[in-house]
Parts: structure tokens; C-alpha cells; sequence
């Protein structure tokens, strides 16, 4: 992603790049069980430790993959993870 | 359509729905046991799973509804609706109509998952697990095949996939890897 | 407006000063509501039971909520090193009773809850005593709650599960207490030497805090006198080694900040100063004030190594990462401190220290992790001689059935 960001104006909040939400992966670490769901459907920002617990990146969701994020979200049975506005990944 | 479609669409519709309740059931125990292999993400168990089930609801509601439909039966909405309230192989379709309740309850809850929150629907979910032998002894008992080869052909491959599942899961280590040090932890910060 | 302050009075050992003695000493409060808010903000008063947060912006988030709110003041001593907050209880109860009825004035609180270990019964004892001391409208306010005496007691959600289901593990945040805590309502919790300190800069300003505050200690381990001292702000760790007997010659490393703290290399340490924010500047953490010093004669990697298993043990057991991750570390280290290290411990000890942090529901394992890091740096030529299987050159090693 080396080619300069086009910024746009996005109301009184502020400037955000082109391409990135405002939105963040949060777990809830005591529902998680380590099944893994998470990982397998956002590999690009999800990947399990030596026990199957996700490390999720503590960054923005890029726009391309808002999808992917909401449809790991969705499938977690237990509703550990989510995505929020301030998601305070963990 | 004629009635005799109608009749061959009640019992084709009925048979597929309890072969692919089956599979849902199977497919749900298979997801607790974290069944994962090469090229088959663990995922896909659960997704399929749910979509199975979707599919086992249409062919259910096609099922009841082209036999209240169905002039040669006198069955109506109440039949469909409120088990036990038709006159005919009372007891029978009675089990079948709650099954389907049941399944529906699970179903819907399942779609409303994320507004009912994970507690809530793990708790209706419970209900499957009775939702399908009823769904298995309606069929058993309410067609006029009940007693052909063929359906209890059928029936026994699904018991035997189901009852196979399930004595699987039964033996299996629990699903959470933290179970025993949950609950050790537990009584170690509480009153006592 | 002399030093000590805290711990001014009569004699410490001599049971808790009593109410008359309490209020001939110091007088009445003079600021409180938000006037004594603001003087908390002037002081930058940091919170004293591990997280270090403004006190101030603390109890101004709280002010501006819906509803009836409550105060914890926590005093539920978990890290076995620290004894300041059960000597302040048990000392000077009133100092901290009056902090949590002007807590509660001030962020509108209809309900305190003293929140103290089970096994602490002599603290629990003195603030009960005070607590019949008090004028009847502060009684009717104040109740107190006994947990279960254990590391992750203290923990701020924790202290709120227990007192909602008598239960002292942690929750998931978000909500955090401060938005929605005991019963639902917008919780403080509180440390009981903060609480006190606030107690004190509502007599003598922020502005007092600012230039003569004060924060209490534990010094414990290779000292002659080891115990709880009050010192002035940013007071070095030599001057408070030196006067709880320490001599530097016999030190190879201190603990800094408790468990949850980390190793300092003597020589690095002895210059330090004992505050809040220059600490967290120079990449260390006061944490709880505890100040432990490593003797020559013991082993590095070993103490390592019976702390992050004592850590471990004491895991809430509700997290993944927490349970596997740091029972891992633990098991790792006692490997390489009993002489029986595989070629990639290290890396895995690198890896795995780095990967628990902020993967917990509470920031138990990333105190865990903060530890076993700086041991690696600190002990770095230790952890070299045990991982070539030469052997532990302290007096006294680990053997296989400890820890």
C-alpha cells in the first residue's frame, strides 16, 4: 500500500484514510473457547496460538475486509468476538 | 395439482426432512466434537450445518402444508398447528407437529442469535435433542408407510448416523479446554 | 505539614489510632464535592493499588453519570509482597474511612463497601472498630465485604463480581465499573492509600501533594528490616534499600512494582525514582510500591521461576491465553531452573511472554509476562549458564520437587 492515500473529509470526527473503517475486532476472553471459527474466516487479521486462542490484531478493519470481519463475527457460537467502533481488541 | 401430488409431495417432502434433520443433528454434534481435517476448516461443520437446517425447514413446511392442503385429508390448520389437536392418528401427528414447533423455536432462535444473546439460545437449543426422535417417531407412526421397507430403511440409517454421533460427543473430553480449571477456580473465589 | 504523613501519628504498633486522636491530629476535612476533585487533579495523585491512574479523572468520570453510585475501597491485598494497605487499615482506619466517605461525597455515592481479605483479620477488625466510631450517617453508608484472599482478588472487576455474586474473579470488560458495576451502577474502585492520600489533599490542597506527597513502600527481601516505609515522591531506591538496612554490596537485583512488576540490575536501580510517572518514563512501573531486593546468594532464574508459577496458579482460570500461556512460561522456567532446558526455550519464553499480553479478560498475565521478560534481560547471563546445562552458581538452586 504504497501509493499516497487519498484522504476524505468524514465529518466532524475527523479525516480518515480511504480503504480503512473506524471499526476494531474486540474478544471477549472469557466466552472464547479457542474454536478457532474467527481465525479461519479473517486469516489476515486473526491467528491462533500454540492453544487455538485467537491473537487478533489490535488494528482498524480495512474496508475490503469489513465483510470477512462481520462473517467471523457471526459465526462464533459463543458471541466472543465482535466488532465495534472502539472494539478494544484483546 | 392433484391430490395424489399432493400425497407424494406430503410423504417425498416429509421423508427428505427427516433425513435432513439427521444430518443437521449430526452435523451439530460433529461441531462440538471439533471435527477438523484437511482442506474442511472447522467452520464449514457448523456453517453447513446451519444451512442444512434451513433447507430441512423448507422441505418441513412443504411437507405440512401440502397436507393440510390436500383435500383427500381432513387435516386443517389446527392439525399443523396445535399438537395433538387433529382427529386423526391423533397421538402421531401430534408428535409431528411438535417436532416441528420445536425445530422452529430452535430455528428462529438461532437466526435471532446475536439479539437473544449466546446464553438464551444455548438454552432453546437444548430443545433439538427432542425435536428429532419425535420427528423420527412421527414418521414411524403417521405414514401410511410406516411400515414399508424402505422408510424403516431409511429410519435406521438416520438413527444409526445420529446414534453414532451422539455416543461420539458422549465420550469425548468437553468442549471448552478450561472446563475442570473453570470450575476448580471458581470455588476457590467464592464464598463458601 | 510535616513528614511522614500517612503514616504520622502515634506508634504504629500500637493498634489503630482512634477517632479523637485521629481528628486532634489533622482536624476536619476542608475541601470536598468537586472542589476537592479539582484539588486531586492539581496533585496528580496516582492510583496506589497497581494501575497508577490519575485519582482525580478517576472520580470525575464517576460525577457525571445517571443514578445512585457506589464506592469500593479496595483493600483486598492480593500481591503476597505488599503489607501498606493492611497496615493503613490496621494503623490509621479513620484516614482511610474518611477518604471513602469524601469519595462518596463527591461522586454521590449512596453506598461504600470495604472490600478486605478473608484472612486479614486484623486490619478487618481495626476498620470495623472505626467504623463504630463514626457519625451514624456514615455507618448507615458503609458496609464491609471479605473475599477470598488470592492474587486476582484486587482486581477491580473482580472486586465488583464479588460484591454483586460473591464471586472475586474478574469480568469481561467492556462494561467497565466506572459505567456499570455493583448492582448495575456506576462504581468507584478504589485503593485504600489512595483513598487516604485524597483524604489528606483535602486538608492540605493539591498543591501540597504536588511538593511533599508522600506514597508508602514495602521493602522485603535482602534487608535487615524489612517492612513498610513511607517516603517522600521520587525518593531513589537506594535511600529506601539503605534505610530497611539493605546493604548494596550483597544485591544483584530488585524486584520493582511486585509480581506484577519486573527485575531491575542493581546498578540500574539504586538511582531510580519512587514515583508514579518518572518511573513509567525511565520503562519501569512502581506498581503497588513494592521494593524487593534480590540477594547474591540466590538464584535469578529460580526466583523467576517460583514466581510465574505461584502467578500461574493463581490464574482466575477464565482465559484461555492466561491458563496455557502462562502455565507454559512457568513450566519452562522450572525446566531451565532444575537444570533440564531444551535448546529453544528461550525463544519459545520470547515468544509466548510476547503473545500473552492484552489476551486476557484482567491484566494478570500481562504482569506475568512483563516479569518473565525482564528476567530475561536482567538474568540474561544466568539463563545462559542454565540453558548450557552448567548448573545453578547460586548457594541455593532450585531443586525438582520446589515450586
Amino acid at each position: 500500500m504504497s501509493e499516497p492515500s487519498a484522504r476524505r473529509w468524514d465529518g466532524p470526527r475527523g479525516v480518515a484514510r480511504v480503504g480503512t473503517s473506524r471499526l476494531s475486532l474486540g474478544v471477549d476472553r472469557i466466552r472464547c473457547d479457542g474454536r478457532g471459527y474467527c481465525a479461519e474466516l479473517l486469516p489476515e487479521m486473526i491467528r491462533l496460538d500454540d492453544w487455538g486462542y485467537p491473537i487478533v490484531s489490535s488494528e482498524r478493519v480495512p474496508d475490503h475486509l469489513l465483510d470477512h470481519a462481520r462473517r467471523a463475527v457471526a459465526a462464533c457460537p459463543l458471541l466472543a468476538i465482535r466488532v465495534a467502533e472502539d472494539g478494544r481488541s484483546r | 395439482m392433484t391430490s395424489q401430488w399432493l400425497w407424494y409431495t406430503t410423504r417425498g417432502a416429509g421423508v427428505i426432512s427427516l433425513v435432513l434433520l439427521s444430518a443437521v443433528v449430526c452435523l451439530g454434534l460433529l461441531t462440538r466434537l471439533r471435527v477438523r481435517g484437511e482442506g474442511w476448516p472447522s467452520f464449514l461443520t457448523a456453517a453447513v450445518h446451519q444451512d442444512l437446517a434451513l433447507v430441512a425447514l423448507f422441505f418441513l413446511g412443504l411437507h405440512i402444508v401440502t397436507a393440510v392442503v390436500d383435500p383427500f385429508t381432513s387435516l386443517g390448520i389446527v392439525a399443523a398447528t396445535v399438537p395433538f389437536g387433529s382427529s386423526y392418528r391423533t397421538v402421531w401427528l401430534g408428535l409431528g407437529t411438535l417436532s416441528f414447533e420445536l425445530g422452529l423455536a430452535v430455528g428462529l432462535t438461532s437466526l435471532a442469535r446475536r439479539v437473544i444473546g449466546a446464553r438464551l439460545w444455548r438454552a432453546v437449543h437444548w430443545l433439538a435433542y427432542a425435536c428429532w426422535p419425535l420427528a423420527v417417531v412421527h414418521a414411524v407412526g403417521t405414514g401410511t408407510d410406516g411400515h414399508s421397507a424402505w422408510l424403516l430403511g431409511i429410519t435406521i440409517v438416520c438413527c444409526g448416523a445420529v446414534l453414532t454421533c451422539l455416543a461420539w460427543r458422549l465420550v469425548a473430553a468437553p468442549l471448552d479446554p478450561l472446563a475442570q480449571v473453570r470450575s476448580a477456580r471458581l470455588m476457590a473465589g467464592s464464598d463458601r | 505539614m510535616s513528614f511522614p504523613s500517612l503514616l504520622d501519628g502515634p506508634d504504629l504498633h500500637g493498634g489503630a489510632e482512634p477517632a479523637t486522636s485521629h481528628l486532634a491530629r489533622l482536624g476536619l476535612n476542608l475541601l470536598s464535592g468537586s472542589e476537592l476533585i479539582d484539588a486531586l487533579d492539581q496533585s496528580d495523585l496516582r492510583g496506589r493499588g497497581g494501575a497508577g491512574f490519575p485519582v482525580g479523572r478517576k472520580w470525575r468520570s464517576l460525577a457525571g453519570r445517571q443514578g445512585p453510585r457506589v464506592v469500593i475501597a479496595n483493600g483486598a491485598e492480593g500481591e503476597p509482597l505488599s503489607f501498606k494497605d493492611r497496615l493503613l487499615m490496621q494503623a490509621r482506619p479513620h484516614l482511610v474511612l474518611d477518604g471513602a466517605v469524601l469519595a462518596a461525597g463527591a461522586v454521590e455515592a449512596d453506598q461504600i463497601v470495604l472490600y478486605i481479605g478473608r484472612e486479614h483479620s486484623a486490619a478487618a477488625d481495626a476498620m470495623l472498630h472505626a467504623l463504630a466510631e463514626r457519625p451514624a450517617r456514615e455507618r448507615g453508608l458503609i458496609r464491609i465485604s471479605r473475599a477470598p484472599v488470592a492474587y486476582v482478588s484486587g482486581e477491580e472487576t473482580a472486586a465488583v463480581q464479588f460484591v454483586n455474586r460473591g464471586v472475586a474473579l474478574p469480568m469481561s470488560v467492556p462494561p467497565r465499573p466506572f459505567e456499570a458495576g455493583v448492582r448495575g451502577r456506576p462504581t468507584m474502585v478504589q485503593n485504600v492509600e489512595s483513598l487516604a492520600a485524597a483524604a489528606l489533599i483535602a486538608r492540605r490542597g493539591g498543591a501540597w501533594y504536588r511538593s511533599s506527597g508522600t506514597l508508602l513502600v514495602t521493602v522485603t527481601g535482602a534487608v535487615a528490616r524489612p517492612g513498610v516505609i513511607e517516603i517522600r515522591l521520587g525518593t531513589p531506591v537506594a535511600e529506601v534499600v539503605e534505610r530497611a538496612g539493605g546493604r548494596p554490596g550483597s544485591i544483584q537485583a530488585l524486584l520493582l512494582g511486585g509480581y506484577f512488576g519486573g527485575w531491575v540490575a542493581a546498578d540500574d536501580a539504586w538511582d531510580l525514582p519512587l514515583h508514579p510517572e518518572r518511573l513509567r518514563a525511565t520503562g519501569h512501573s512502581l506498581g503497588c510500591g513494592v521494593v524487593a531486593p534480590l540477594p547474591v546468594d540466590r538464584c535469578g532464574v529460580a526466583e523467576t521461576a517460583r514466581i510465574v508459577s505461584y502467578l500461574a496458579g493463581q490464574s482466575a482460570g477464565q482465559c484461555g491465553p492466561c491458563v496455557f500461556g502462562l502455565g507454559a512460561i512457568a513450566e519452562t522456567l522450572r525446566r531451565i531452573a532444575i537444570g533440564l532446558s531444551r535448546p529453544d526455550d528461550l525463544a519459545r519464553l520470547d515468544r509466548w511472554s510476547a503473545e500473552l499480553p492484552g489476551r486476557g479478560a484482567c491484566r494478570h498475565p500481562d504482569g506475568g509476562a512483563g516479569l518473565v521478560r525482564s528476567a530475561l534481560g536482567v538474568f540474561a547471563d544466568d539463563f545462559a549458564h542454565h540453558l548450557a546445562r552448567r548448573g545453578c552458581t547460586a548457594a541455593r538452586p532450585l531443586t525438582a520437587g520446589v515450586a
